[in-house]
């Protein structure tokens, strides 16, 4: 495993999309190394041929008959959208 | 007509609404009363449509009148988490990303209440995203215990248990995803019960963490809790790890259910850590049980007691990462009006919209999957779980329920533990592992500290045997009268 001095805030900001202040990039390096140092007892565990688990429902491949069925009407679709024209989002342009 | 109706259980209620005494419309009216006379103390709301509320209770006494209701909650009012959807209500799960959001359709849960005649009423104060065991990461304001209002009332959902243990709501819905329903009841001295992972739909639930996250009641008894698990229960084709179990009547089954029955003490969760008054109050109910002629047997989760807490934060959090992706200020939710740009909505909008534990989180969990981790903290957090889900299973072949504490510690103080994340992520020590195994977990009143705060009993059971679980519960509860006391507000 790797040490938890390896946390590059700016780098992970970034992949979640998400703008840190200074304050909080010194707060979350020392409290998420704290937490990233706790979770390093993991190594201790003898895993080898394990199986990975992602979740505990004995259910797998569910399918969904392939029907079409009522969705959301447009006014319910766009009626929490932050900024909307006629039946649209409005977004700033993406494309130059 | 008020005193007959604060903190009387929903059993009793729905009695006197079938024996003609009650209406929903007084009921209602009381409960609107009751949370006007204590929740600027207490803080559980964090809104309530009144004129929906009444509108159903008046349709329920209709119902009822002509002879056609549907049940024993027709006519009861449930509080939802403010996590769970209510058609055409604010959905704003304690967040500023959400302050705004009103629900375009209802959850399952939300439709299987109304379909039994039970009125959705008020949204309930939480931890933001259901993230904390305090409330205190609420982005409006932190809900207060009503046994001391300078105490936390546990989370996340914190809301849904102190309007419960205040007397403003008979019966509430939450989520528990490490310990979020069973944590705030043990220190508001209610029953919470997380059900199996898989026998209530998530459908409309607003995900946190979608391997662990399970809605179920909270109630002033277990017969409540019963009767509101048997309106939320079943399979529903909108959530693909919804099982397809049989629903019992778990009411009936409280008694049709008997002992004495053999229950497994995980030597692990009696050690460094437990409050001794939560020890003394959990080993006398262990008597009562060995009393009642049951065979008490100890037994051992080493790796649950010293893995859980590590596993769970890698796991939640990577899935936390993944399913907080979606609030990017794009379709719904907070846009920061100074984004100049597409990449800047979604960082600005983020930065402006979530609040600090769930900024922490998503940062661990991106942190936890991304390329050089994942296999060392993701994978392997994963292999953990499942030797985990492996001991809890061989323990519980020999056993039909396992008894512990709930939580470590009584309430504790608002602002206590909030500066600490690890800290309060410890509280979480007895209830984690068993959202990890997928299984039923109950919390149930077993007594008070010297200082008056409630201390919760924890029951752990067998996938999907709730019904048998809460017979067990029953059993003691009925021994017991620590339902019968309730904060002075």
């Amino acid at each position: 495993m790797s040490s938890p001095s390896d946390l590059n805030l700016d780098y992970v900001a970034n992949l979640a999309r998400l703008a840190l202040t200074e304050e909080e990039k010194r707060e979350f390096a020392r409290q998420l190394g704290d937490i990233l140092h706790y979770v390093e007892k993991l190594r201790q565990v003898d895993v080898t041929g394990v199986e990975p688990m992602a979740h505990a429902s004995p259910v797998f491949n569910v399918w969904a008959a392939d029907v079409a069925g009522p969705g959301l009407p447009v006014e319910a679709a766009l009626r929490n959208a932050p900024a909307r024209r006629d039946d649209t989002i409005v977004v700033p342009k993406v494309v130059e | 007509m008020a005193d007959e109706i604060i903190h009387q259980p929903a059993a009793r209620l729905a009695a006197l609404l079938a024996a003609g005494k009650l209406s929903s419309l007084k009921l209602v009216q009381a409960c609107f009363a009751r949370t006007r006379a204590v929740d600027d103390r207490v803080q559980a709301f964090n809104s309530c449509d009144e004129a929906a509320a009444l509108a159903a209770a008046q349709a329920s006494d209709a119902r009822r009148a002509a002879g056609q209701a549907r049940g024993p909650l027709d006519g009861i009012p449930v509080g939802l988490k403010d996590v769970i959807a209510v058609e055409g209500q604010p959905l704003t799960c304690s967040s500023r990303m959400l302050a705004n959001f009103v629900s375009p359709y209802d959850a399952t849960v939300t439709q299987k209440l109304k379909a039994a005649g039970a009125i959705p009423l008020g949204r309930l104060n939480m931890d933001e995203f259901a993230m904390g065991s305090s409330t205190e990461n609420s982005a409006f304001r932190p809900t207060a215990n009503p046994w001391d209002l300078t105490r936390v009332p546990g989370g996340s959902s914190g809301g849904s248990a102190a309007a419960v243990a205040a007397g403003e709501l008979p019966l509430t819905l939450g989520s528990d995803t490490g310990g979020s329903i069973r944590q705030p009841a043990a220190l508001c001295g209610i029953v919470g019960l997380k059900p199996t992972y898989g026998l209530v739909s998530r459908y409309g639930l607003a995900a946190y963490a979608s391997s662990l996250d399970q809605i179920g009641p909270l109630a002033r008894t277990v017969e409540d809790a019963a009767l509101l698990l048997g309106v939320i229960a079943g399979h529903d084709p909108r959530d693909s790890t919804s099982f397809q179990a049989e629903v019992p009547d778990y009411r009936a089954g409280l008694a049709a259910r008997k002992g004495p029955w053999r229950l497994g003490v995980p030597k692990e969760f009696f050690g460094a850590g437990l409050d001794p008054e939560v020890s003394a109050a959990v080993k006398r109910a262990l008597e009562f049980y060995r009393q009642q002629g049951c065979e008490i047997r100890e037994v051992s989760l080493p790796l649950a007691a010293e893995y859980a807490i590590a596993t769970y934060y890698l796991i939640a959090t990577a899935e936390a990462s993944s399913n907080l992706a979606r609030y990017d200020g794009i379709r719904y939710g907070h846009r920061s009006a100074a984004a100049k740009d597409a990449i800047d909505i979604y960082t600005r909008s983020r930065a402006e919209g979530f609040g600090p534990e769930v900024k922490r989180r998503i940062i661990l969990g991106t942190h936890v999957l991304s390329s050089g981790y994942y296999d060392a903290y993701y994978l392997r957090a994963q292999k953990v779980r499942t030797l985990i889900r492996n001991e809890f299973a061989a323990v519980l072949r020999d056993c039909d329920a396992l008894l512990s504490p709930t939580s470590p510690v009584p309430a504790f103080k608002l602002g206590e533990k909030s500066a600490d994340p690890l800290a309060m992520y410890l509280t979480d020590i007895y209830t984690i592992s068993v959202n990890l195994a997928g299984l039923p977990g109950i919390s149930i009143p077993c007594g008070f500290t010297g200082g008056g705060l409630p201390i919760g009993l924890q029951l752990i059971g067998r996938p999907f045997d709730e019904a048998g679980l809460l017979a067990i519960a029953h059993a003691y509860e009925q021994a017991h009268e620590w339902q019968h006391k309730h904060p002075a507000l």
